[in-house]
């Protein structure tokens, strides 16, 4: 039996980008970028439940340019995570792995990312952007 | 001396080894997490505004306290899973791989525990 440690994947370096492959990596890149969100939605929760002088402050910081821009970042994220998610549940499903079909769906991807963020974006700065 | 087969030793047994118990609970809570973020985002969007009055307001309703702390659970449980994956698939020495897939588990654990808490506490607490 082999005793030399078995290899572990993913070789990134070996490979050509591809516009499949970079759309895998941002799957991942977002879901880690959501679970550090995480911490501060807990930590918006938290400062909810302590009261207005706690929520004011998370708020101001939320609200400051650095703040939107954060926020913007996760909408982006969130959006690109969900809907690829969802093309991840169709591939589970044993469908749409077939390289065209894998490609068009990446597309819908990234544009639906983009309208989502945006309509996201345009409904906060619209009513609920200001304290 | 084991009587399985050789084969029977390592049938499901990947490089991880297990899995596929991971895998499905992955799955089942990004399903989850498909409708409850979704209307946690369309929800937060819809309100008048985001002052504290008006969200600490929303999240005491019994319906909208619910669905958040599902949220929260799905999303720490999904994020804890992915995380974890990642750690396996990059940190190589089986060392530093267990003390960092340790040190995520019981960092998400606690990050859930306390958005979990605050939700319960503005849902249970009395009127502010």
């Amino acid at each position: 039996m082999a005793t030399r440690p078995r290899p572990l994947s993913p070789h990134l370096q070996v490979y050509r980008p591809m516009y499949t492959m970079v759309l895998s990596m941002t799957h991942r890149l977002t879901g880690l970028a959501l679970a550090l969100g995480l911490w501060l939605l807990a930590a918006w929760l938290w400062a909810l439940a302590e009261g207005p002088a706690a929520y004011g402050r998370i708020h101001g910081l939320l609200a400051s340019p650095l703040g939107l821009l954060l926020g913007g970042a996760f909408a982006l994220a969130y959006w690109y995570h969900f809907c690829n998610g969802l093309r991840h549940l169709q591939w589970d499903t044993g469908r749409g792995l077939e390289k065209a079909s894998a490609r068009r769906s990446g597309t819908i991807v990234v544009i639906a990312t983009l309208a989502l963020t945006a309509l996201t974006l345009a409904a906060l700065a619209h009513a609920g952007g200001r304290p | 001396m084991s009587l399985k087969t050789p084969l029977g030793r390592v049938l499901g047994l990947g490089a991880a080894p297990g899995g596929s118990h991971h895998w499905w609970v992955q799955r089942l809570s990004a399903v989850a997490l498909v409708p409850l973020t979704l209307w946690f985002v369309v929800a937060l969007l819809a309100l008048p505004d985001l002052g504290y009055a008006t969200v600490h307001g929303w999240l005491a309703a019994p319906g909208h306290a619910l669905p958040v702390a599902l949220l929260v659970l799905s999303a720490t449980y999904h994020a804890e899973l992915g995380v974890a994956v990642v750690i396996e698939d990059y940190v190589s020495r089986e060392a530093g791989r267990t003390a960092t897939l340790v040190l995520a588990r019981l960092a998400h654990v606690a990050v859930g525990a306390a958005a979990l808490f605050a939700v319960l506490k503005v849902a249970l607490g009395s009127a502010a």
